[in-house]
Parts: structure tokens; C-alpha cells; sequence
């Protein structure tokens, strides 16, 4: 295993918003298959990063390599392979609010090019499945779907190209503790079955405890500490022992 | 990355074998060169052939495009004869699962689609009527409303709009009006010296710019500018929830939000139609100046002597009214549109659409009704 770069390599970041300085010297290697989920204060640069990671934002220092290569740089179509091997689930949920949901999956799939429509409509129907909902949500626009459901229609568009990477903003955010659980329930479950690496940005320690094998925490500008729950609890720091508070 | 691939072989048994290799996953196999349609028919004709087995456990890598690709060859069923890790066997299972999930029913066409389609758009447009009178019946309660407690005027709102739709507007409407003048002026010019009637270029420019090209032109420019901006920020208040928020705090929307921009626009509109008119003659002066020697002085003394100063009225009139249409409009679409960027850029395009021809329809009246006055006799 030592030969295969880590998923997400992020060395001496360092990002200046106008006169703010959001992170500096930042460092954070994923492995393949860690549940990582990335937990700081408000404003602490967690979207931030998430969104440099994924390309829409660029740092001022610093590099990140995703599956041990470079974000940009190579041409069009080696960013657009590069981009093919993660997904990304967007706060908010970030469907196309004119199309169906069964176009909204379809959308990465019909962009590939390479699959006709009978070959679609079943890998639609089985991202459906896997994400828990019915073959006749499919036919609802986004404005017809609850909070959940968005999440979920969500999480299939990002599964929709087998990613092996998958980035959660969120993910339980808005949602009630029930089918906040169920939420976090699925994309375990779904994180198992299709061996994926999953970084996820929350605030809810629930969250983190049910889903995650380590936790990185962001705080003073910097990735503070970085490992499973547990050894991440022994850290001494302010930050640290607000947000886990020392007995459950 | 080793591509997916398949040999055929015998087991150990003698019985005909298909040995699948590599990695079946989206990623291989929408590599250049393949298709996935392609794949599947050899996999169907060589699993048709005989009672063959299938030898999975060498797959490095199986994703659920991979397993599709091999269940649709084996008939949508697994093979009686298959050799499989369980942990790929799970993604077969889900497929199997997705399949047993009854079809969404989509309704059967109706026979009468066409008359359904032609109901729907008459109801439809006497839906869009019916809101229309609503939206002025609601402003004028506001405005009722206004006169009981004018400490509820949204100055500062009405105000911010004028600033918007007027100052701003001015650079673009007085360059278009300059040139219109100009290009009036040249074209007239050529004409009218054929007769030696040059001295006319003053009753003509005069007349034309001030009664009809200049309100007509500004409520052009005005639909396309502020008409537009309206019916977008309406729009996008109505996806975001916005005006929903403000009803709950009990802010009316359309004293907060349609008034201000229905009485920026009735005030600003002859405003800019002045600018505009202004700036049109005096293109046309210049132009009148370079190409027949009509001196500038001369321009300004004769105009008010052939055109009657009612004309002027008569374009401020129509400023006013035609102000007054664009943002009843603007805001009418604006508050029909529905969570969704298809709705936003439908009702935007309708509401300028609907602007420009309503003005040029208002335009047609005022020409009928007031065909006897402000024209001078020769």
C-alpha cells in the first residue's frame, strides 16, 4: 500500500481572503478508504477548503494533488478525468432545478457519451435504489422534493460516475435527527459497499461519531489535529474540548 | 490500470469457461475505443453458446456500470453456472433489488391532447388576466392605504428605484437618442433637399422626435433595462423566499416591493423622455447644420413656431403611461415565477416581450385618440 498516493494530498496551504488570512501552512493527507470528516468553527475555512479541493477555489500557497495528481494544469480533458473520480454533494443540494430528477442524474452519465438511453435508465434506477428512494420520484422536479429527499437525489448525482472519492458539505445539515441518522446510515453504508474515501465537513458530533474512522480538526488556521475520534479527544486545546465535551 | 477483458478457457473439469479479467468499472470501460453496447453483444452471443461458465473471481475491480454491463448480457438474470467473490455478488443483489421496484407510472396520452393543450393555454392566459387585475386592485388598497397612514411610504425604496431606473439609465438613452437624431436627420436631409424643401427639416425632426420617436424610444430602452432587472429580482426573491420572509414579518410585498418600482418608473419615464428628446433634436441640429447649412440658431428659433408645444405634453403623457405599463408588467411576471431557473428566464424574456408590445400598442391609441390635436396645419 505504500506505493499508492494518498486520495487527497494538501501541503503548505495557505489561503488570504482580501486582508484575512483563512489558513496558512496547512498540511492533510487522506488514504484510500478513510472516513475522514473535517470539523472546525464557524468561518474557520472548512467550505473553504472543501471547495479548493474539488478546483472552484485556488489557494495562495500551497498545492493539492487529488489521487496523487495535480487539480489543473494538462489540458482539458485530463481535468475533466481527474474531476470524473470524485463527487461532490453540495450543501444545499445544488440540483438542476429545471430538470427532473431522473435528468439530474443522468446528466454526468449522458455527458460521458458512451452509454445509450436503455443503459442510463437502469443505472438511474439502480443509483435510486441505493439511495433509498422509489422509481417514481424519479418524474418530481427539485421544487417537489422535501429536505431529505434533495440530500439524497444529491447523493446519487454524485455517485452517478462511480466516483472514488466522495466530498460532503453538510451532509445533515437541515435535516431532523431521525433522517439525519438515516442519512448518515446510507452514505456508511453506501462508503462500504462501494469501497469509496469520503470527506465530509459537519458540525454534528453524532455525525462524526456514527460515520467516521478519523476526524481532522481546522482551527487556528491550520489542520490542528488529525486522527481516529479517540486520539483526536486527547489532543489538549480549547477548540478541542469545546466540541467534544470530555464525558458523553 | 488493466482494462477489462475475457478469455475463453476450459476449467478443470473440461466444461467451457469465460475467464473475465481487469477491472470492470465505469472509468475502463468508457475508455476511447469501446462501447459499452459493443461489450455486451459479445458477452450475449458467447453466453448463449453453450451451457458456459463464468469465472468472475479474477475481476480487480467492479463497479455498478461494470455489473449492469454483465447482467444485461446474462438476460437480466444471474447464469447457472457462476464463480463470484460475495463481495461482488452484493452489487448484483442491488441490482436484482432495483429491478423488483415496480415502474413509475407515467399517465397514458390523452386522445384529446390537442384541445387540452389549447384549454390550458386560453385558461392560462385568463389566469394571467385575472392575477394582472388582482396586482392593480392590491395597489390600489395600498394606496389607499398610503393616504390613511403616509408614514408608510416607501420613500427611501422609491427613491433607490428612481436612482436605479433613471440616473443610470441616462448615459445609454442619451447616446441612442443622439444617434437616432443624427441618423434621422441625415436621411431626412437628403430627401427634403431633392424638393428644396430644407426649411422642413425642423417641422419634420421636431415633430417626429418629440411626439412619437422619443417616448417610444426611452420605453424601449426602459422595458429592455429596468423592465428586465425588475421581473429578475422579483424572481429570484420569489426562488429564495424572500418575499415569503417579508410576509411573515408583515411587510406587504407589494407595497415593499411593486409600488416603489411602479412609481419610480410612472415619474422617471417623461424624465428620460425629455433627456432623450433633448439630446435626439440635438443630433439632429448638428446634422441639419453639416448637411443642408441650417444654421443651429435658426433651429432653435423656428422649432417652437411649427411645432406646438402640446406635442410636448403629449410625449411627457405618453413617458408617463408607458413607465406606468413596463413596471406593472415587470412586477406581474416577476411574482409568477416558480422555483426554478426555467420559470425565471421564461418570465423574464415574457415580461420585456409583453412590455414592448403593450407600449407600442398604448402608442397606436394615443395616436388615434389624439390625431386632432398638437398637428399644425400647412
Amino acid at each position: 500500500m505504500t506505493t499508492t498516493p494518498p486520495v487527497v494530498a494538501i501541503s503548505d496551504l495557505s489561503t488570504r481572503l482580501g486582508e484575512v488570512w483563512i489558513h496558512r501552512h496547512l498540511n492533510l493527507d487522506i488514504a484510500a478508504g478513510e472516513l475522514v470528516a473535517l470539523v472546525g468553527g464557524s468561518g474557520s475555512g472548512k467550505t473553504t477548503l472543501l471547495r479548493q479541493m474539488v478546483g472552484l477555489l485556488t489557494p495562495t500557497q500551497g498545492t493539492i494533488r487529488l489521487f496523487g495528481e495535480p487539480l489543473f494544469g494538462g489540458g482539458v480533458v485530463r481535468e475533466r478525468a481527474l474531476r470524473q473520480r470524485f463527487g461532490v454533494l453540495f450543501q444545499q443540494g445544488a440540483l438542476f432545478s429545471a430538470l427532473t430528477v431522473f435528468d439530474n442524474i443522468a446528466f454526468p452519465l449522458r455527458e460521458l457519451r458512451c452509454f445509450d438511453a436503455t443503459t442510463i435508465r437502469d443505472l438511474v434506477m439502480l443509483k435510486l435504489e441505493m439511495v433509498e428512494l422509489l422509481p417514481q420520484h424519479a418524474l418530481l422536479l427539485p421544487a417537489e422534493l422535501s429536505g431529505g429527499m434533495v440530500k439524497r437525489v444529491a447523493l446519487a448525482r454524485a455517485l452517478a460516475l462511480e466516483p472514488e472519492l466522495l466530498l460532503l458539505d453538510e451532509p445533515t445539515a437541515g435535516l431532523d435527527p431521525d433522517r439525519s441518522a438515516g442519512f448518515v446510515r446510507l452514505i456508511r453504508r453506501l462508503g462500504d459497499e462501494l469501497g469509496l474515501t469520503v470527506l465530509l465537513v459537519t458540525h454534528d458530533v453524532a455525525t462524526l461519531a456514527a460515520l467516521t474512522t478519523h476526524v481532522a480538526v481546522l482551527a487556528d488556521q491550520h489542520i490542528l489535529a488529525y486522527g481516529t475520534l479517540d486520539e483526536v479527544r486527547q489532543f489538549d486545546h480549547p477548540f478541542i474540548r469545546n466540541f467534544f465535551p470530555p464525558q458523553r | 490500470m488493466s482494462r477489462a477483458g475475457f478469455s475463453e478457457t476450459r476449467s478443470a473439469s473440461g466444461q467451457p469457461e469465460l475467464l473475465l479479467t481487469g477491472r470492470w468499472t465505469l472509468r475502463a470501460l468508457a475508455e476511447p475505443g469501446t462501447t459499452a453496447a459493443a461489450w455486451q453483444n459479445r458477452l450475449r452471443e458467447l453466453g448463449r453458446r453453450d451451457a458456459v461458465s463464468w469465472n468472475c473471481l479474477d475481476i480487480e475491480a467492479l463497479d455498478s456500470v461494470g455489473a449492469l454491463l454483465l447482467w444485461r448480457s446474462w438476460g437480466r438474470k444471474l447464469p447457472g453456472l457462476l464463480l463470484m467473490r460475495p463481495e461482488h455478488r452484493h452489487i448484483f443483489e442491488r441490482i436484482a433489488a432495483a429491478e423488483r421496484e415496480p415502474a413509475a407510472v407515467v399517465p397514458p396520452r390523452s386522445p384529446f391532447e390537442g384541445l387540452i393543450v389549447l384549454g390550458a393555454g386560453v385558461l392560462s392566459v385568463i389566469r394571467q388576466l385575472r392575477d394582472f387585475v388582482a396586482l392593480l386592485g392590491q395597489l390600489a388598497l395600498d394606496l389607499l392605504h398610503l393616504l390613511r397612514h403616509p408614514g408608510d411610504l416607501p420613500a427611501r425604496e422609491i427613491s433607490a428605484n428612481i436612482y436605479k431606473s433613471g440616473m443610470r439609465a441616462m448615459p445609454v438613452t442619451a447616446l441612442v437618442g443622439l444617434l437616432i437624431g443624427i441618423a434621422l436627420s441625415y436621411l431626412s436631409s437628403l430627401q427634403l433637399r431633392q424638393f428644396g424643401a430644407d426649411i422642413f427639416i425642423v417641422n419634420l425632426l421636431g415633430l417626429s422626435i418629440i411626439r412619437e420617436l422619443g417616448p417610444v424610444l426611452v420605453a424601449v430602452l426602459v422595458a429592455g433595462r429596468s423592465g428586465s432587472a425588475m421581473t429578475a429580482q422579483l424572481g429570484v426573491m420569489r426562488v429564495t423566499e424572500e418575499i415569503d420572509a417579508l410576509a411573515t414579518m408583515g411587510v406587504s410585498s407589494s407595497l415593499r416591493l411593486v409600488l416603489p418600482k411602479v412609481v419610480a418608473l410612472a415619474v422617471v419615464t417623461p424624465l428620460l423622455v425629455l433627456w432623450a428628446t433633448a439630446l435626439a433634436l440635438l443630433g439632429g441640429m448638428l446634422a441639419a447644420d453639416i448637411q443642408l447649412g441650417i444654421g443651429v440658431g435658426y433651429f432653435i428659433e423656428t422649432l417652437p413656431k411649427v411645432v406646438p408645444v402640446v406635442n410636448l405634453w403629449i410625449g411627457l403623457a405618453k413617458g408617463a403611461v408607458f413607465g406606468l405599463a413596463i413596471a406593472l408588467i415587470a412586477c406581474h411576471f416577476g411574482l409568477r415565477v416558480k422555483p426554478n431557473t426555467e420559470s425565471l428566464s421564461a418570465n423574464t424574456t415574457a415580461a420585456v416581450v409583453t412590455a414592448i408590445t403593450v407600449v407600442i400598442f398604448i402608442d397606436a391609441m394615443f395616436a388615434i385618440a389624439l390625431r386632432n390635436v398638437g398637428l399644425p396645419r400647412l
